[in-house]
């Protein structure tokens, strides 16, 4: 028991707390238990036991080592949430249940964690999906960069939705939800202490509700991805690689905030290759282009959503091509990575 | 903006006609050539209108022999070597700044304030300010050292390898490429000498200067005020950019740079060696040039086998025209610096250009 009321003194982590003993249960009932309360995650068994409503599901995992942690529009506990819930939303599912590990250095303040644990719950209960089991490790000082976080996901694949590059045929629309480059500017921008910072925000949020209405109510949509790392150009690429057609978008229809422009003109990076983590880009069918168009655009995550592009026919090898706003075109490479370290 | 596009991209297109021959024009900036292919100009222009990059990246036309000092300093432990991000890549004789950055002693900064910060910050090491750019970047190493005078801050020194404009335009002409029939001139270096400055360039060599801004519809304007020049036959030295550009320029940077530097001859890549283009610390603030500190001098170095970026810092030939881009030499592992650096002439061939 004197234990238990030291270990509630502690204002920060230490190695112990994730020595499986008092002060680690200590954490788990007092810090992490609290904000994500459900009733499998409460058995806190060796593994979550779950009853699912259909034998289809989507799998995947994510760590999430962002620096900084806090950053305008969310956090890390925000992004390991929204990350790993966007994959299972993209490929045609309903996300229900996450996994959350947690790798602390020694050190680290509990007050942060527990705001972090706090967005965490906040995030998931918002989209109504459970954590349903965990894990926490303390690692030595300078073996951990603060905190990183995994996150583990299921979802139920949606009925007669089967998402695959090989639907996509030229004379598809690409639609995107929203402005692009938010989340990677603001990163890099906070990191690099730039005066104009506070005016940019991530755009960091959970998809599952909009692409599970778009899904449901319309039909036509033949593919979907998160733009996150590599940003729309890395994920046009893709589309183009996968299928062997080429894209071409327009630039005067890809959404960027005038910030957003402005901070990568001035940090001399390409917007088109700047990470989101809040957007999907999705490949539809001429005929149900519109109607998906307005489905986003009546939903929050969507407002801004446009139909930036098509899939066209390759001359010679597959590329993305975008007409700029003079008319001129230039080709969109995939972009070859390392502009932004650690920004999810 | 759209209708002043249309209207220079006819007028262009019928002074190319009426001209009949391949005109080049240089554009002498960075920041221009990267918006040049970025909102796909080249795709608009006539076909005998061809736009040489010049030698307006500061990294691409750094001399070998100033990356291989720079290399020596960071194996000092004794050193911190403060550097912009896009000099970290770019190899020497022996690896480049990035693979001695696992040292820790590599440090990449966003400003010349920011590399005397880290002086002041670490006082038991010598911080090294890697010194590049032209007129542009100039001023701001002229104030840190003056901050650094004023201050006794001993532990900061710079290595200049600051460069000048005006130089390396009438080397180009004079020996590497009379082929050039205009320049594009850059509005950045413009806005601190003035426009003013090239007006030597005009007059000796008879060819149009116009300076311009680095909007689409500003280049293209620009362009097609050479082209209305060429067409009438007179060079003329014009500023399109008068919202950022005077004639005089900036008093007060010129002023600073003048009190800082001296010109000196120095090393180009690609260019060789060319009389007073090199600035150089005045001897009254010798005590923060590295090079003295450190008793080391820039050598003419030999440049790295098969790359040919002098060439195309020249406007001799295009980078697909180089047996190694896109093969040995990309992005990822760039083989010269015009590869390395965002603004240089072959990573945006690469990143926007097709293949020829």
């Amino acid at each position: 028991m004197t234990q238990m009321t030291k270990a509630t003194k502690h204002d920060r982590i230490l190695l112990a707390h994730g020595g499986g003993g008092q002060l680690m249960d200590d954490l788990i009932r007092r810090h992490i238990l609290p904000g994500l309360k459900n009733d499998t995650l409460d058995e806190l068994g060796d593994s979550a036991k779950l009853d699912l409503a259909s034998g289809s599901v989507c799998f995947t995992t994510d760590s999430y080592v962002v620096k900084p942690l806090f950053f305008n529009g969310g956090d890390i506990g925000k992004l390991a949430v929204c990350g790993t819930v966007n994959d299972l939303a993209v490929a045609g599912s309903k996300p229900v249940a996450l996994t959350l590990s947690l790798i602390i250095e020694d050190g680290f303040e509990i007050e942060l964690l527990d705001k972090i644990l706090a967005s965490i719950g906040e995030t998931a209960g918002r989209i109504g999906v459970d954590i349903v089991t965990g894990d926490t490790k303390t690692v030595e000082t300078g073996a951990a960069d603060r905190i990183f976080i995994n996150t583990a996901g299921i979802g139920i694949r949606l009925a007669d939705v089967d998402l695959d590059f090989e639907k996509i045929a030229v004379g598809d629309k690409i639609i995107i939800n929203g402005t692009i480059g938010d989340h990677g500017m603001t990163i890099i921008s906070q990191r690099e202490e730039i005066k104009f910072q506070s005016q940019l925000k991530s755009d960091c949020a959970p998809l599952a509700g909009l692409t599970v209405e778009l899904l449901e109510s319309t039909t036509g949509i033949k593919f979907m991805r998160d733009p996150t790392r590599g940003g729309l150009a890395a994920t046009l690429n893709e589309i183009a690689r996968s299928t062997a057609l080429s894209v071409e978008i327009r630039e005067i229809d890809v959404p960027v905030r005038p910030i957003v422009q402005a901070a990568a003109d001035m940090l001399g990076f390409d917007v088109l290759t700047i990470a989101n983590e809040g957007k999907f880009v999705a490949v539809v069918s001429p005929e149900s282009a519109d109607e998906c168009l307005s489905v986003c655009r009546n939903h929050p995550l969507g407002k801004e959503a446009e139909i930036i592009g098509e899939v066209v026919e390759t001359r010679d090898v597959p590329l993305v091509e975008i007409e700029t706003r003079i008319g001129g075109k230039r080709i969109v490479q995939m972009p070859y990575g390392r502009e932004l370290p650690r920004i999810c | 903006m759209l209708d002043r596009i249309n209207k220079a991209q006819n007028d262009i297109n019928t002074a190319c006609q009426t001209l009949g021959r391949q005109i080049n024009i240089m554009e002498v900036c960075g920041t221009h050539t990267v918006s040049i292919f970025r909102n796909g100009i080249r795709s608009i222009l006539p076909k005998n209108l061809k736009l040489l990059s010049g030698p307006g990246c500061p990294v691409c036309v750094t001399n070998q022999g100033y990356i291989d000092v720079v290399l020596q300093l960071a194996d000092r432990d004794d050193c911190i070597i403060a550097t912009y991000g896009d000099m970290i890549r770019v190899p020497g004789k022996e690896g480049s700044l990035e693979t001695k950055q696992a040292k820790t002693n590599v440090k990449v900064v966003l400003s010349s304030e920011d590399a005397l910060q880290l002086a002041k910050d670490n006082p038991g090491k010598t911080v090294v300010f890697v010194a590049v750019g032209f007129e542009t970047t100039t001023p701001a190493t002229a104030v840190v050292v003056k901050e650094a005078t004023a201050g006794a801050i001993d532990n900061f020194c710079i290595l200049s390898g600051h460069k000048l404009v005006i130089p390396a335009m009438r080397a180009l002409l004079s020996e590497k490429n009379d082929n050039i029939n205009a320049f594009l001139c850059p509005g950045h270096v413009s806005a601190i000498i003035g426009y003013g400055a090239f007006a030597e360039i005009v007059e000796e060599f008879d060819r149009p200067c116009v300076v311009a801004g680095f909007e689409p519809v500003q280049i293209i304007e620009g362009l097609c005020e050479i082209c209305r020049q060429l067409s009438t036959g007179k060079a003329e030295l014009k500023s399109m950019y008068s919202a950022v550009v005077t004639e005089k320029g900036n008093i007060a940077a010129q002023k600073i740079i003048d009190e800082c530097f001296e010109p000196v001859d120095g090393y180009w890549r690609g260019l060789g060696k060319i009389p007073k283009s090199t600035l150089k610390l005045k001897d009254k603030y010798s005590q923060f040039d590295a090079s003295k500190r450190f008793g080391i001098s820039e050598e003419p170095s030999e440049e790295i086998k098969g790359c040919r970026c002098g060439e195309v810092l020249c406007g001799l030939i295009e980078p697909p025209d180089c047996g190694l881009f896109g093969r040995n030499c990309t992005p990822q592992e760039p083989v010269g610096p015009c590869m390395v650096s965002s603004e240089g002439a072959c990573a945006a061939w690469f990143k926007y250009g097709r293949d020829k």
